[in-house]
């Protein structure tokens, strides 16, 4: 099998952009723990209202700074669906749906994961601005997929 | 017909490899948009952290 | 070349023209179901009482999504097979009957259930939403009538084979037979899911389905399905535009590895679609974005392959300087112009597609309009441009008639016009998903939030796209509709080019369907294995079905 020079050089190049691209993200995912979300943690979708955390979802301080926001994902809402959080808060956001799959994603922010029966997601984020963020379910689930929201406020 | 084509491009081939400038060019275009695309979106995370 | 003939057998020229139909009326109908979706979507239209704007989506998903790309790829290979191996023996034009009117019935079933609401759940169906039993019944016909084509299509490629001993098949052929094993073994995952899953729940027969088990299942299949999409894109690119063109074929061998590694690597890659899902660890995440990028390097030589036989073509013609070449194309062949604009769109379509399967970077655009954006793209414009420009010789050929200069007029104004809607429609899709717009949404303003009202000039930017785009989905038809019935009686070619340097031995030695397929599935072994077992061991209490539309 015959390559011409030029296709030569533009393999080289571009399989070797596709090796930068992937060392980029491999090593912020696993040398700076910027992983996709995979909490891999079960729960049984129809006691998630008698499973703690869940059982008394909403803003909880663990530490210095920092919190955890549970949230029962369900057709078709958020609950809590108004929250407030302090700026400069370190906050793990832990889901779970009681029905069929959700999205749920913080427009304009890198929190986005997707909410599957059965399983806790979660993602750990940093507000260090103060502004109102709109929540959405980005995954379809029904007539009211699209009524779905929910507002956290980072306040000073 | 076909063999005096046949004659005349062969060794040429052997010895000279077709020109094909404006190939490389176009790729190499299409591969700056790609790393310029994908560097945006990156940032556009990084800056989101 | 010996043995080839160079028309299609008119008895499987009717059964290609059949597959054609179905295609072109999924096409009318798909199509006004998208106009609908970005008229509802600009905040500024409603639909007539009664009808969920999910219904209208889920008949835009499967109609264009899963019919129009079936039916026109199967009936196109037909063609291309008949074409380049010779007509096919009675019993494999039955067989190929026998796949038409079961993938028909299977759609005709899938339609009436999603039009009745009793199936609004999109095209990927995602459990625990439950749909009538009959939509998933409806949707396995389709798959067996696909796998029963696929196997007259290798019937017939096994008779070659021993008709021409020591020779390797001719490209389109070869090419057919690549697309239709991928297919074969990546629709095994959605089989799994609905026969074993989805249909004994839907029927009452279990009460509860894996979640997890299912989706995995179905991205199995749901990514190598892009690939099976693209791959007669790539045959139209690779065989017929350089003979429409007047040139040749670049490298024979090349676009055989081209489709080799397609076929290699394009289906253990199905978690870049699941990176933000619980379930799964982030090794095998990330093991899977390797694949991933490596079934990027066919296209990487694809691309070369078009360049350079477009930049040959035009320096064989005198062309001189770095980019004369481009003068000399044949602007004004709506054949060649039309799948040249969609393999311009390839360029964002591609750069975009890496971003998604970019572990991290999904996280700024999963799910988000941005998505929907990516694949009208790939599909929308870089296949379905294709499609269209090879309809265009190929309908006439099968209906014994050619294609006006009129028409030839019409439909480089209907590529011009596709390119306009698509700019205005995918881009504003892609500038809203990195706002945070989610796809498969209708209108909302999120209780007037700030952010929402910030994505509805887009959001009337993509209605103004898609109604640009209908205009040229009429277009398109009153073009096929003329080609398949009105136009001038006469002879049309299927252009099949000629490689520059053919190649036997390296060809034939690409025929090694054992060695291809065994490492086919040892990569998918070697990507799933781990992982599904630990979905399984690991699973949480099952769900029941849910109708929430």
């Amino acid at each position: 099998m015959h390559l011409h020079k030029y296709e030569k050089i533009w393999l080289a190049f571009g399989i070797g952009c596709l090796f930068v691209f992937l060392t980029v993200i491999g090593v912020s995912a696993f040398a700076e723990g910027n992983q996709p979300p995979s909490c891999l943690t079960t729960i049984d979708p129809e006691k998630v209202d008698q499973t703690p955390p869940f059982d008394k979802p909403g803003l909880v301080k663990t530490g210095n700074n920092e919190y955890q926001l549970n949230i029962v994902v369900s057709a078709f809402a958020f609950t809590p669906n108004q929250i407030e959080i302090p700026k400069g808060a370190k906050v793990t956001i832990n889901v779970t749906s009681k029905d069929v799959i959700h999205g749920f994603e913080v427009a304009g922010t890198n929190v986005n994961m997707m909410v599957e029966p059965g399983y806790i997601n979660t993602l750990t984020k940093t507000f260090d601005k103060t502004g109102e963020y709109t929540i959405l379910c980005n995954e379809y689930c029904g007539a009211g997929h699209h009524m779905m929201t929910g507002r956290i406020k980072v306040v000073d | 017909m076909a063999k005096a084509e046949l004659q005349q491009t062969s060794p040429k081939m052997k010895e000279k490899e077709p020109p094909l400038k404006g190939t490389l060019a176009s790729v190499f275009l299409l591969g700056f948009f790609i790393i310029f695309s994908w560097v945006s979106v990156y940032f556009l995370f990084l800056h989101r952290l | 070349m010996m043995g080839e003939t160079m028309k299609v057998d008119r008895r499987d020229a009717k059964l290609t023209l059949a597959h054609l139909y179905v295609a072109f009326i999924a096409l009318a109908l798909g199509g006004l179901a998208g106009l609908l979706q970005t008229l509802v979507r600009s905040g500024k239209f409603n639909l007539p009482a009664g009808i969920s704007y999910y219904t209208i989506l889920t008949t835009h998903g499967v109609l264009l999504g899963l019919v129009l790309t079936t039916f026109f790829i199967i009936g196109f290979q037909f063609a291309a097979v008949s074409r380049t191996s010779g007509a096919f023996s009675d019993r494999v034009r039955f067989w190929g009957w026998v796949g038409f009117w079961t993938m028909t019935i299977g759609t005709a079933m899938t339609a009436f259930f999603i039009l009745t609401g009793q199936a609004a759940v999109l095209y990927t169906f995602y459990a625990p939403l439950q749909a009538h039993a009959g939509f998933y019944l409806g949707l396995t016909l389709v798959v067996v009538g696909s796998w029963i084509s696929g196997f007259a299509i290798f019937a017939h490629y096994a008779r070659w084979k021993k008709q021409n001993p020591g020779k390797a098949s001719p490209l389109l052929t070869f090419m057919s037979v690549t697309n239709m094993i991928l297919w074969l073994v990546c629709t095994l995952g959605v089989a799994a899911t609905v026969l074993f899953q989805l249909l004994p729940w839907s029927l009452g027969i279990t009460d509860r389905i894996n979640i997890l088990v299912s989706r995995t299942l179905f991205w199995y299949f749901g990514h190598p399905l892009v690939y099976f999409w693209l791959l007669p894109a790539y045959m139209i690119w690779y065989v017929v535009i350089p003979k429409v063109i007047g040139g040749k074929i670049f490298s024979d061998s090349l676009a055989r590895l081209a489709f080799i590694l397609f076929l290699i690597f394009s289906i253990p890659v199905g978690f870049h679609h699941q990176l933000l899902e619980p379930g799964i660890t982030p090794f095998w995440k990330y093991v899977q974005v390797i694949l991933t990028f490596m079934v990027v390097i066919p296209s990487l030589m694809t691309a070369f392959a078009m360049f350079a036989t477009f930049e040959s073509y035009g320096r064989s013609k005198g062309a001189t300087g770095l980019f004369g070449w481009l003068r000399k194309l044949p602007w004004g062949d709506a054949r060649f112009f039309a799948p040249f604009v969609g393999m311009l769109f390839f360029i964002p379509g591609g750069a975009g597609g890496i971003i998604n399967a970019s572990h991290q970077l999904d996280q700024v655009v999963h799910n988000t309009v941005w998505v929907t954006g990516h694949f009208h793209l790939t599909i929308a414009t870089t296949v379905v441009l294709t499609f269209f420009g090879a309809a265009y010789w190929l309908i006439p050929h099968l209906s014994g008639r050619v294609m006006t200069k009129a028409m030839n007029r019409l439909a480089i104004i209907q590529t011009v016009v596709w390119a306009i809607g698509m700019t205005f429609m995918s881009g504003s899709m892609h500038f809203a998903g990195l706002l945070g717009a989610p796809r498969r949404s209708a209108f909302s303003t999120y209780g007037n939030s700030p952010q929402a009202l910030e994505w509805i000039p887009y959001q009337i930017a993509q209605a103004v796209g898609g109604t640009i785009l209908f205009i040229g989905i009429i277009l398109v038809l009153v073009i096929v509709t003329n080609l398949a019935f009105f136009a001038p009686k006469g002879e049309t070619e299927f252009p099949v080019a000629e490689a520059a340097e053919p190649a036997e031995r390296t060809a034939l030695a690409m025929e090694n369907w054992k060695l291809w397929i065994g490492i086919t599935v040892a990569l998918i072994l070697i990507a799933y294995t781990i992982p599904f077992v630990d979905m399984i061991q690991n699973a949480p209490p099952g769900s029941k079905g849910y109708k929430l539309w």
